[in-house]
């Protein structure tokens, strides 16, 4: 792990996160066979995939829940071990989960901080550097809507509560955010806020990657549209030089390329 | 990665001043979190028709009479408000709090080759209540079994354990003084006004503290003015009470037990990372597991929690009676420690409370029970009365909760 330099906005040469020949199965069933998966600092990477496509999978694994069957997972170039969810958080990588994992009887700074609360030599919680972290974090995400926080998130709108789950993820020197399903449970205008969340993580030098089903939600703000189908790669797309009937095509009835390495990741269609 | 925004978050705090603190209240009420209003309206209403019906109810004596009466459930109830919090019940509490009164009585019986001082004997019987309090929370949390029916059958076992120890006697008699002074010592007027007063200097302190702490990071400190009227308030409660105590007995000694093991678990719940995980575990288990909070450990304590709670209870009440006897840990007992944390305002259905509602709703039981038999009625109206209060205060918790997730999003 290389120190936490400040990045620019543009995406790095080296991939934040790689990973490389991917494979998966689950008693008889092959859920990855030979994934490939990049994502730098500074860039928004879409992964799509139909059902069963794999894609939740895949993170599970780079989050350490499941094990690997094969394959190699690289963290700024150097080859790491994953074993268990705390290694993931250990090297900087932050899941946000579909259904947020919020309490809702706690309050935004409560949820936070949950599990890695500050606290001096007796035990006691020190509220008052957490309160003025919190906020720091939320404004550096910009995030305008929660009034207070210090109110309950059950109070809080869906597209809040999403913030919170993602201020959650970004606190802790994290270089890699994944974000399932960001915007699946929101309306228009909450969608937007979040989306707009999104590419204010890129702009910070953060690598994100975005599962969504929504192909109007990525081709908002991805850079590069990674696309699984059975637990394969069918293709990884630029933004700028692809279309949504092409995605579409490729999520759908895409051919897997069977050939590891980095070629595979260069435009193959 | 934090650029200064002027339009975001924190950078215009809502305002504190004292209109608007009333206002967001009021807009709290309304969204239906009543907070510890209902109760405070329901202990005026109580104390109000029972000095109507009879004067002698807030005499000095009556008073401190109360004090001890109310000390044992407290006590009970604030073991039982960290369960509530997990979501989780235990019903094995009132028969654990007679284990530990039987306990501590075997273990002073004079001239036993196992006699041991008083300090110690109490030690060792909320030591052993403790430790059977994880045994039960261990079932609940490592092998799965719903804390219903794992405390129910500690309910069943402990009371056939006192039986079996004690039911060849039927009743021991406790003549150490340590153990009896625990619910029938009364401090001289001068060491109580020292307790007020020292009390007062904590509670000053510690509110200074949280201040200067909030100052120094730079976020918004509450408004002066209501800081000031709670210290108030608590210097004048106090006072008040050691004040009235003192034209009597003066201010019982198991009430200050009562008033510490208050302070302390609500600074344990409130204050420590342990009591965040609670909260965190009662609100959304699966979310405290993902968050890295070891779920089966804090149910454990928990349980151990309520086992030590139960257990100084338990001491509490043999040292009132100077004794214990079959009855131990039975009658009303239960259903009192666990009515009284509900009525204080703890949810049934874990995360939402606080370790004061013990005191609150033990207050209004007492209060009620207290008064019935001053009255003279018998225990069939006290019952019924209790009941309803019950009833009433879950429907209360029932209905503030749905409203609060209507209001919610």
């Amino acid at each position: 792990m290389t120190a936490t330099a400040e990045t620019t906005p543009t995406a790095s040469a080296t991939p934040t996160l790689e990973a490389r020949g991917i494979r998966k199965s689950f008693g008889s069933v092959d859920a990855l066979s030979e994934v490939d998966f990049e994502v730098r600092s500074g860039e928004v990477m879409a992964l799509v995939g139909d059902n069963g496509a794999g894609k939740s999978t895949l993170i599970k694994c780079i989050a350490g829940i499941h094990p690997l069957d094969d394959g190699e997972v690289r963290f700024d170039g150097e080859r790491v071990s994953i074993s268990g969810p705390k290694d993931a958080v250990k090297l900087g990588i932050e899941v946000v989960y579909q259904d947020l994992a919020l309490c809702d009887n706690l309050d935004v700074v409560q949820n936070i901080y949950l599990g890695r609360e500050e606290r001096d030599w007796i035990g006691r919680l020190r509220e008052a550097p957490m309160e003025k972290r919190t906020a720091e974090t939320l404004r550096g995400l910009r995030v305008t809507t929660i009034r207070s926080i210090r109110q309950q998130v059950a109070r809080l709108s869906g597209g809040q509560r999403q913030s919170v789950a993602i201020g959650r993820a970004v606190m802790w020197n994290s270089r890699v955010v994944i974000l399932d399903e960001p915007t699946a449970a929101l309306g228009v205008a909450q969608t937007q806020q979040v989306l707009e969340l999104v590419r204010r993580l890129s702009e910070q030098g953060l690598a994100v990657v975005l599962i969504s089903h929504n192909l109007h939600d990525i081709f908002e703000v991805a850079d590069r549209i990674t696309v699984l189908r059975l637990g394969r790669n069918v293709a990884v797309y630029e933004r700028s030089a692809t279309t949504q009937q092409e995605v579409v095509h490729a999520i759908t009835a895409g051919i897997p390329t069977k050939v590891a390495g980095i070629s595979s990741m260069e435009e193959p269609a | 990665m934090t650029t200064a925004d002027p339009q975001a978050i924190g950078a215009v705090p809502p305002s504190n001043s004292l209109g608007a603190i009333v206002r967001r209240r009021l807009e709290a009420l309304k969204a239906g979190d009543v907070g510890t209003l209902p109760i405070i309206l329901g202990l005026v209403a109580i104390v109000a028709f029972f000095y109507w019906k009879n004067e002698n109810y807030l005499s000095a004596g009556n008073f401190t009479n109360l004090m001890t009466q109310m000390a044992g459930v407290t006590t009970i109830a604030i073991g039982v408000v960290f369960v509530l919090l997990l979501g989780e019940i235990d019903l094995s509490i009132s028969y654990v709090s007679g284990v530990a009164g039987v306990i501590a009585a075997q273990l002073q019986i004079p001239d036993e080759s196992w006699q041991v001082k008083g300090v110690l004997a109490i030690a060792i019987a909320v030591t052993v209540t403790a430790l059977i309090g994880g045994v039960q929370g261990g079932f609940v949390a490592f092998v799965g079994i719903p804390s219903f029916v794992v405390t129910l059958a500690g309910l069943l076992f402990w009371q056939g354990v006192i039986l079996y120890v004690i039911g060849g006697a039927g009743v021991i008699v406790i003549e150490d003084s340590t153990i009896n002074n625990v619910a029938n010592y009364f401090f001289s007027d001068t060491a109580g006004y020292l307790i007020a007063a020292g009390a007062s200097a904590l509670f000053a302190a510690s509110t200074l503290a949280g201040l200067i702490s909030r100052r120094r990071h730079g976020i918004q400190t509450d408004n002066l003015v209501v800081v000031a009227a709670k210290l108030a308030l608590f210097v004048v409660v106090i006072f008040g009470a050691v004040l009235w105590a003192n034209r009597e007995r003066g201010f019982p000694l198991a009430f200050l037990l009562v008033i510490v093991f208050l302070v302390f678990w609500t600074w344990v719940a409130e204050r420590t990372t342990f009591g965040r995980h609670v909260y965190a575990v009662g609100g959304n288990a699966e979310a405290a597991r993902r968050a890295g909070i070891n779920v089966p450990r804090v149910r454990v304590i928990v349980f151990m929690i309520s086992g030590l709670m139960a257990g100084l209870g338990g001491v509490i009440f043999a040292a009132r009676l100077n004794s214990v006897d079959l009855n131990a840990g039975g009658g009303t007992l239960l259903l009192d420690a666990i009515s009284a944390a509900v009525i204080g305002g703890t949810s049934l259905f874990g995360g939402r409370g606080r370790v004061i509602s013990a005191l609150m709703g033990a207050l209004v039981i007492s209060t009620v029970a207290n008064g019935i038999d001053l009255l003279g009625y018998s225990s069939a109206i006290k019952y019924m009365v209790t009941g309803l209060i019950l009833l009433a205060a879950v429907t209360l918790d029932a209905l503030s909760r749905r409203r609060l997730e209507r209001s919610g999003r």
